[in-house]
């Protein structure tokens, strides 16, 4: 028992937690503004699936390159070759992720689809592209080609997630587009008679949402794996947003919570066969937690006042 | 001109999802139409098409009238898929624990079980969101969750035979039959399928009483929601809580009461699948996205009206059973077509509805705000 | 400095402004008289930009501009307070104020240069706020000023405020109205939407009268009085009477001994209220909006209950404190509610559903147990709910939306007279209904009195209540300051302790 505190445990529980951080920032910048993100799950597929695709074939097409770079043993040419190809891939999962983010974004802001209707429908979608794609182009059930350790990403994806928490506070804070933000989650009405464009923030929130939620989906896909297989998220976009309920819509709590959810599954996979805890029961954690939460149990946790619903001006 | 309202902008979210999906087909490499040909095929061949279809769409029904009826009361269940593994692990839990009781008895008593744990589950939300005003939506969602890892625990810790790599428990019924009568082991614990009664419909295709349960509970769900005083309520609660609340209705017990109502109608997807078709509970049975989630779809697209429910999940059973066909007889176009109709059907319907929702909200203000 | 030329809006089939002409001029104080639904605020809220005019153009300073948004309204120097605050309450003061218009660059906020500014306009004015402090902490009257904070920082040359005193007390007006003055005096121009009389003539330099959407006259307000105004809003020299009887009043059916409210704030409410009403008499309740009387008719029908109120109510001797509003219904209490679509319809349910709301469970709307609602009685029951009280068009498939303000207010005074309540709690029966209900409303009000009903009757127009009521009590900060016989006490005195004043 003693030595389950290790380096590696932690270790683990960051890059688990990865993932979840990406995802629930991305859902916070959206829910500030007041649109409900349940499609978070989508986006980190579309990411995931995204990244996994553009990465194998950059990797193809920059195979030779690479292998000449090898053998003329031109280390820095091997490096940057290395780096660009996942990069691409973590790019084109971005690019994938605003397309997908503008989607939910224009049904929502332009057409007042109901949120969490329009977020179930994105998170289906993503649940059928990826699958149908990989069809067509690998010829598989739902998975892309492995890719080469060398064009994986396990590090970057990290760097970012843990640097954008005090970026994240310092954006909601310290500048005027924070202040925008909150104040459109808040009381669009108010925002809107002060002369702020309460569509414009609110697009602008949900298209972070998505690229931040892609970043997640590549991490799980080129970066903790090889490559995409199908509902590879299983869930993460949804504890995503459970921290982010958890985490009061707080982005340092948010991290706090992702930590120690992602600390709970570490755990459950260092115990795997040690100590005869149910994984089931450790999987449970965070969405029992974010019941008691929501419930007011342990504090309360105050949503945005506008969340979830339309703006809708007078004419 | 009313009905045809209602008729003209589900039709027209199909038929645009349709192109939708033919474009997609159209992208991966595939011809659409033959797509389209075989999918509507093979779902309305004679009799595997239609008994497959129907069987499909049975669960879906259910689903479908569970979002409805919360919708009707203004709540959003998204929890339908939670309430149904519940219930159908303790369908499946009453039928292996009472597994020697008489069919009479244990039949019934499998199919109360079904619909009390879904009750109990969908209530669950209700009363938290009546007693502490949280949302419904995160709610469901996160019990959902929960209710999956506990049956799976339950499966796999008490109720698996040890060595079955497959997660799933113990068949239901009498198991300790005599020799030589082998074929009667757990039939007590069955419902008839439908191929026993109608000709020439092989019994081997698992549609089952369910759906004719499910129709019953359409029927059930329109005098429910339309001709009581408790469907008053609800809808009334749906329609203005605070109108409903100076009409001297409960507002908090309608909410309890219509999410009870909900999950007890997701938990009779429990029937379908335990006592009809696998006789069993199998972690994962609730197929594509989820019964409950399709349910979704079913509810949007049949206007939360019972009628309109049972067509749309003929619709979806029948996507369902195409794309199978699909899957092995195109070359590069999988079943997860199915998932992308389905989404776009949603993104369509829910669009649909901005169309229209301005419209009344604005009615609403032009009265009150001058 | 503004002027408003020929200025059309409507609103579906409504027509909220007819042409109006509005001119103000710089340095003075103009006031915007008008009823409820005169198109005072919709001419305003046109001019800041919050509505698109149909037709007319917007001068501001002498020139023709195009004002499509709030933003255009603010570049040109008009700010403008509404009625409800636009603030966002978890904020701070500074936070607010500077919102859409922020100091500093894209990647950083100044607010401690905007603190500055704030507190200096502040001191300026003598608005005495503080700009970190938290929203949501402040009184309704340090609200007001934040709003007229967000203005001055806008640099706003004109500020148009919508009903600015119905939030305040009375001491609140006049610091208020001292604010006004300064800011007058700094060269300022203030547009005040209203429809107290006194107001106007305490404050404004120049008066524009309107009356269902249209201008009826623009007057210096030395030059005129509170009479002659008070012809021109109404239109009519004689006031509506009502040709009633005097009441027989008998035994008292409602007895409310110590009722006080607390909100979910913490504020009362209600304090500590004690009156009768009588079968056959009809008692009113005169006040300014917003001093208990939507808590004191909601704690009666029995939608707020202990532990929020306290006190007891008793009816025909019996003890109903506790008592949820559908009992109290059964008892013969019946409640027309003052917002009809926040409380009195289903706006979506037809005519028919309508007309068994808060009847619905019990016979003869339901049979068969009591489980089944009876199609048929419920027709009849509506049918004849829409042809004694003339709901038009008659039909009980219609949607309660589809039905015009007036008709849809004579369908839930007919469903709650369908009831033979011994005891009717009525508020603002008349709101935003056509003159012609307005007089069928009030003849059927003194039926029901002279039919043994007692009554109890709020509303916000003076003239309904002293009018109606056989009894006044004047409600002052939740609390009967006063019973006044309607029939002896002018309108002055009674408006003096409404707003806390002594005759």
């Amino acid at each position: 028992m003693r030595n389950i505190f290790t380096l590696a445990l932690i270790a683990s529980a960051i890059r688990l937690a990865t993932p979840l951080l990406l995802a629930a920032l991305g859902g916070l910048f959206s829910e500030r503004a007041g649109i409900i993100n349940i499609a978070l799950e989508g986006l980190m597929l579309a990411g995931a699936f995204t990244a996994a695709t553009v990465t194998h074939f950059m990797g193809v097409w920059l195979a030779p390159a690479i292998k000449n770079a090898q053998d003329a043993q031109q280390n820095w040419k091997l490096w940057l070759l290395t780096l660009i190809v996942p990069l691409v891939g973590l790019l084109a999962a971005m690019v994938a992720g605003l397309i997908v983010a503008a989607l939910h974004a224009v049904a929502c802001i332009r057409y007042k689809a109901d949120q969490v209707v329009t977020g179930t429908a994105i998170n289906i979608l993503f649940l059928g592209i990826p699958a149908l794609l990989s069809g067509a182009l690998f010829e598989s059930t739902g998975a892309t080609p492995s890719v080469p350790v060398y064009n994986q990403l396990p590090t970057i994806p990290i760097v970012i997630a843990f640097a954008l928490v005090p970026l994240t506070w310092y954006v909601l804070n310290r500048t005027p587009f924070g202040l925008r933000l909150r104040a459109v989650g808040e009381n669009p009405e108010a925002a809107d008679t002060s002369g702020v464009s309460v569509a414009r923030v609110r697009y602008t929130g949900v298209l972070i949402s998505g690229a931040l939620a892609a970043i997640g989906g590549a991490y799980l896909s080129i970066g903790q794996s090889s490559l995409f297989t199908r509902d590879m998220t299983s869930g993460r976009g949804f504890i995503a947003l459970a921290a982010l309920i958890f985490g009061k819509w707080k982005p340092v709590q948010t991290m706090l919570a992702c930590l120690f959810f992602g600390f709970a599954q570490a755990v459950a996979i260092q115990m795997q066969g040690v100590v005869k805890i149910p994984v089931q029961f450790i999987d449970m954690i965070p969405y029992v937690l974010t019941v008691i939460v929501l419930a007011g149990f342990i504090g309360l946790s105050r949503a945005p006042r506008a969340l979830g619903i339309p703006y809708q001006k007078e004419k | 001109m009313k009905l045809l309202r209602e008729l003209l902008f589900p039709l027209i979210a199909v038929v645009a999802a349709f192109i939708v999906g033919g474009i997609i087909v159209l992208l991966i490499g595939d011809n659409p139409i033959e797509t389209y040909k075989l999918l509507i095929g093979s779902a309305l061949s004679w009799p595997d098409g239609i008994g497959y279809t129907l069987f499909y769409a049975t669960p879906l029904i259910f689903t479908g009238l569970a979002v409805s009826v919360a919708f009707r009361c203004g709540l959003l269940n998204i929890g339908a898929e939670g309430q149904l593994y519940v219930a159908a692990f303790a369908t499946a839990w009453v039928g292996i624990t009472f597994a020697n009781l008489s069919g009479w008895i244990l039949i019934p008593l499998a199919c109360l079980a079904a619909i009390l744990s879904g009750a109990v589950w969908g209530a669950i939300p209700g009363v938290l969101k009546a007693k502490f005003g949280s949302h419904e939506v995160i709610n469901t969602i996160m019990l959902n969750f929960i209710a999956i890892a506990l049956a799976s625990y339950l499966t796999q810790y008490h109720y698996k035979v040890p060595s079955d790599p497959i997660m799933q428990t113990f068949e239901i019924g009498r198991q300790d039959v005599p020799a030589g009568m082998e074929a009667l082991k757990g039939v007590n614990a069955h419902i008839p399928r439908l191929g026993s009664f109608i000709p020439g419909l092989p019994e081997r295709i698992p549609l089952n009483v369910a759906f004719i349960l499910a129709l019953l509970a359409c029927v059930l769900v329109y005098i429910f929601l339309w001709r009581t005083k408790w469907g008053y309520e609800i809808r009334a609660t749906g329609a203005n809580p605070t109108a409903a609340e100076y009409g001297g209705i409960s507002v908090k017990k309608q909410i309890i009461l219509a999410m009870a109502v909900s999950g007890a109608l997701a938990g009779m997807v429990g029937i379908n699948e335990v006592l009809g078709y696998r006789y069993r509970y199998y972690q994962g049975f609730s197929a594509g996205i989820g019964y409950g989630f399709t349910g979704i779809a079913v509810a949007l697209l049949g206007r939360n009206h019972p009628i309109g429910v049972i067509f749309s999940a003929l619709l979806f059973g029948a996507l369902t059973r195409g794309s199978l066909f699909v899957d092995i007889f195109t070359d590069k176009v999988s079943k997860d077509l199915v998932l992308v109709l389905q989404a776009v059907i949603i993104l369509f319907v829910a669009a649909e509805a901005l169309f229209r929702g301005p419209f009344s909200r604005w009615g609403l203000l032009k009265r009150s705000k001058i | 400095m503004l002027e408003l030329r020929n200025i059309t809006k409507r609103f579906g089939e409504v027509l909220a402004n007819d042409h109006v002409n509005i001119t103000v001029h710089p340095g003075t104080i103009h006031a915007i008289v008008g009823e409820n639904g005169a198109g005072k605020s919709t001419a305003m809220r046109i001019a800041y930009g919050f509505y698109t005019a149909d037709e007319g153009e917007i001068l501001v300073e002498g020139t023709v501009r195009q004002i499509t948004n709030p933003h255009d309204a603010i570049a040109l120097g008009v700010g403008m307070v509404h009625q409800h605050f636009m603030l966002v309450e978890p904020m701070t003061v500074a936070e607010n104020i500077v919102l859409g218009a922020e100091p500093g660059t894209t990647t950083s906020l100044d607010l401690k240069k905007a603190a500055q500014r704030i507190r200096a306009l502040s001191d300026e004015f003598k608005l005495s706020i503080d700009p970190n402090a938290i929203i949501e902490n402040l009184s309704v009257g340090q609200q007001q000023r934040v709003e007229l904070l967000k203005a001055l920082y806008r640099q706003a040359r004109l500020l148009i405020l919508d009903e600015p005193t119905a939030v305040l007390t009375p001491q609140e007006v006049e610091e208020f109205f001292a604010i006004l003055r300064r800011m007058r005096e700094q060269g300022k121009t203030v547009v005040i939407i209203t429809h107290k009389l006194s107001e106007v003539l305490a404050i404004s330099d120049e008066v524009t009268v309107m009356r269902d959407g249209r201008v009826v006259g623009q007057v210096e307000t030395k030059n005129t009085n509170a009479a002659e105004l008070a012809r021109m809003m109404v239109g009519r020299d004689v006031l509506l009477r009502i040709e009633k009887p005097p009441a027989n009043p008998t035994d008292a059916v409602l007895s409310v001994r110590g009722l006080s409210m607390v909100a979910k704030d913490r504020n009362a409410r209600l304090d500590n209220v004690s009156f009768d009403v009588r079968a056959g008499e009809i008692v009113g309740i005169a006040g300014v909006e917003g001093n208990g009387q939507t808590e004191l008719i909601e704690a009666l029908a029995g939608l707020i209950l202990p532990p929020a109120v306290s006190g007891v109510t008793e009816f025909e001797g019996k003890n109903i404190t506790g008592m949820n509003a559908r009992r109290r219904k059964e008892l013969g209490i019946a409640h027309i509610p003052e917002d009809r679509h926040r409380r009195g319809l289903l706006l979506d349910f037809d005519l028919a559903e309508n007309s068994i709301l808060g009847v619905h469970y019990r016979r003869p709307s339901v049979y068969l147990a009591n489980i089944l609602l009876d199609d048929k009685s419920i027709r009849r029951r509506s049918e004849q709910v829409i042809k004694d009280f003339d709901v038009r068009p008659p039909n009980p498939d219609l949607p309660a939306r589809a039905l015009s303000g007036g008709n849809q207010q004579k369908l839930i005074i007919g469903r709650e007279f369908k009831l033979n309540p011994k005891l009717l709690l009525v508020s603002q029966p008349t709101r935003g209904v056509d003159i012609g209900a307005i007089e069928f409303i009030h003849r059927k009000l003194v039926e029901l009195r002279d039919e043994g009903c007692a009554v109890l009757l709020v509303s916000a127009e003076l003239e309904e209540v002293t009018a109606l009521a056989d009894r006044l009590l004047v409600i002052y900060h939740g609390r009967i300051v006063s019973e006044v016989d309607p029939k002896t006490t002018t309108n002055e005195e009674i408006g003096l302790l409404m707003t806390g004043g002594q005759r």
